[in-house]
């Protein structure tokens, strides 16, 4: 399949030796910089934002349930994307980064949901309520599990991430239909839903740390995906002559294998 | 110090909820590492077996260094 | 004098038809599995097993109070159809993968997505359709009210060919991974909350004397949007699991 109309940096982006190296230098900024921004967002939500006139300081849960919420969808979309490139140009790259991509979005799924529920104990009094965007959610994180558990259950590691990234172009087309179906139940059964999270107009103090820690938190999605990615390559690529000269030429003390 | 730590009594719900947070992130960032570390060794020792079974297969060639 | 071999003289120009034979290509792939079907007829009967003895475990469990079964029979028997779908859902390529009938629908001129869609419909008559008839039975186990019965059979014949459609889909994905009847389960999750969210939505409606319309029609159109989308996909999973 001729590739000619792709840039010429994103061909050689594409061969892994190069992807290597690169995601290996760019990474450690990346974390430094979700770090500093992580540190800056949580000075400004936990010290300097004002308690919430209704929940006092329980709200302060928001600057990490929020962004990990967003993150959640914006790595399916990510793991949606390098799918569809997977499945149609057969990428190998892209298909290493669709299925590592999936791990990071279930633990920001993971998070949503245990934050949610911890936020909605003290708020509704019980750990778990089956308000639309916590149900939704929980299936995203169902969508997740499904398209990780695919993947570990083909043998065939290649096979299995097209599958995996079939599975989850199909979920993508899945997601609005599960939030407008939860919303209509949701109407349905409890009448109108609690929205705690959806505060219309929230306080410019509280706004900024809010916005802060989503940015951390996608440098820190880019940080572990470089990262995943150049794991996974060493074992997809193990038999090729890159890779053992990396994992040679580690300093390792050689247990007496002949020079 | 301890004011800021009560949370306003919701210290319960805030601290796990944070607590969570650095937790996952934190398997998410290690977790990549020691299966790397694992793959190295693997590699290391498929390599140090391979060089052996070269230097074997031919007595009568020279064992290149 | 060399002739011309005029390989698509046939096919009118005009009009791009289906390859000539699509139609009895569907029709020997339905008999083929009404007669592998009627050969293990004794195996259709385990689904609706499955309905009955689940079906008669709740007012075990729950007591016997008619106006409390009345209130959750219809929302459980949806629930007991999906559940007694997905066993079947699982072995619907696995066969045919292993001896090799996949390849030969690879290389059939009919379109992939057109022979799909036949084994949904053969998959989804010997498997499903016993489960709706008996449902009346059913019902009455749980002390269904009577005027709700056609409302759930309606919901059920929307429902479970969609869910059948989309059970396909994921069927193909894993037909070639190892043992997976959990996994399949797992993937349908996401698939099915939508269809059994409707599907109980219009049972609920009919039992409370609301209008039940609006749910239905919801289900009609994502049945109709399934027909046409669903064996795409299913096509494209199913070359996947095939080229090794």
């Amino acid at each position: 399949m001729s590739r000619s109309y792709l840039p010429h940096w994103m061909h050689r982006l594409g061969s892994p030796p190069t992807f290597y190296r690169f995601a290996g230098a760019l990474r450690p900024w990346l974390m430094a910089a979700a770090l500093i921004t992580a540190a800056i967002g949580l000075y400004g939500g936990l010290v300097l934002a004002p308690p919430d006139y209704q929940q006092g300081d329980a709200y302060r849960i928001i600057f990490i349930h929020v962004p990990s919420a967003w993150m959640s969808l914006f790595i399916y979309a990510c793991m949606a994307v390098a799918g569809l490139v997977a499945l149609v140009w057969r990428v190998k790259l892209a298909e290493v980064i669709a299925m590592e991509c999936a791990p990071i979005g279930a633990a920001f799924t993971l998070i949503t949901l245990v934050t949610g529920s911890l936020w909605g104990k003290p708020m509704w009094g019980t750990w778990w309520t089956w308000d639309a965007r916590l149900t939704s959610e929980l299936v995203l994180f169902f969508l997740y599990l499904g398209v990780i558990g695919l993947y570990h259950a083909i043998d065939d590691r290649r096979r299995g991430a097209r599958a995996a990234s079939l599975l989850a172009l199909v979920g993508i087309v899945n997601l609005p239909i599960v939030h407008y179906s939860v919303v209509w139940w949701n109407t349905l059964h409890q009448g109108s839903t609690v929205n705690l999270f959806g505060k219309s107009s929230i306080a410019p103090s509280m706004l900024w740390p809010l916005l802060v820690m989503a940015l951390a938190t996608h440098l820190y999605f880019f940080a572990s995906i470089l990262g995943r990615t150049r794991t996974a390559l060493l074992s997809v690529e193990s038999g090729k002559q890159w890779v053992r000269g990396i994992v040679d030429r580690q300093p390792l003390p050689r247990q007496g294998a002949p020079t | 110090m301890t004011h800021w730590l009560a949370m306003g009594g919701y210290a319960a719900y805030v601290w796990p909820a944070y607590a969570v947070f650095f937790a996952v992130l934190a398997w998410d960032w290690i977790a990549p590492a020691l299966r790397r570390r694992r793959l190295a060794r693997e590699l290391r020792g498929r390599i140090a077996r391979e060089r052996v079974r070269r230097g074997t297969r031919s007595p009568h060639a020279e064992v290149s260094a | 004098m060399i002739t011309v071999a005029q390989p698509f003289a046939d096919s009118s120009p005009a009009i791009m038809t289906a390859r000539p034979g699509a139609w009895r290509a569907c029709l020997a792939l339905l008999r083929r599995d009404f007669l592998l079907a009627w050969r293990r007829r004794g195996e259709l009967f385990l689904p609706l097993l499955y309905a009955v003895i689940v079906a008669a475990l709740f007012p075990f469990a729950l007591g016997p109070e008619p106006q409390l079964l009345a209130r959750i029979a219809g929302g459980v028997l949806l629930v007991i159809v999906v559940l007694a779908m997905l066993p079947a859902l699982e072995s619907m390529f696995r066969t045919d993968l292993e001896d090799g009938t996949l390849e030969q629908w690879l290389l059939a001129p009919q379109p992939l997505a057109l022979l799909a869609l036949t084994r949904v419909a053969a998959h989804w008559i010997t498997t499903v359709l016993p489960l709706i008839v008996v449902m009346p039975l059913l019902g009455a186990l749980l002390n269904l009210p009577w005027d709700v019965l056609p409302v759930l059979i309606v919901a059920l014949l929307l429902a479970t060919p969609l869910l059948a459609l989309l059970g396909a889909v994921l069927s193909a994905l894993t037909a070639g991974a190892r043992r997976s009847g959990i996994l399949l389960a797992l993937m349908l999750l996401p698939l099915a909350v939508p269809v059994v969210i409707f599907a109980a939505g219009a049972i609920a409606a009919a039992q409370a004397g609301l209008p039940y319309l609006a749910p239905l029609s919801w289900l009609a159109a994502a049945l109709v949007l399934a027909v046409v989308l669903a064996p795409l996909a299913c096509a494209a999973a199913l070359r996947i699991a095939v080229e090794a």
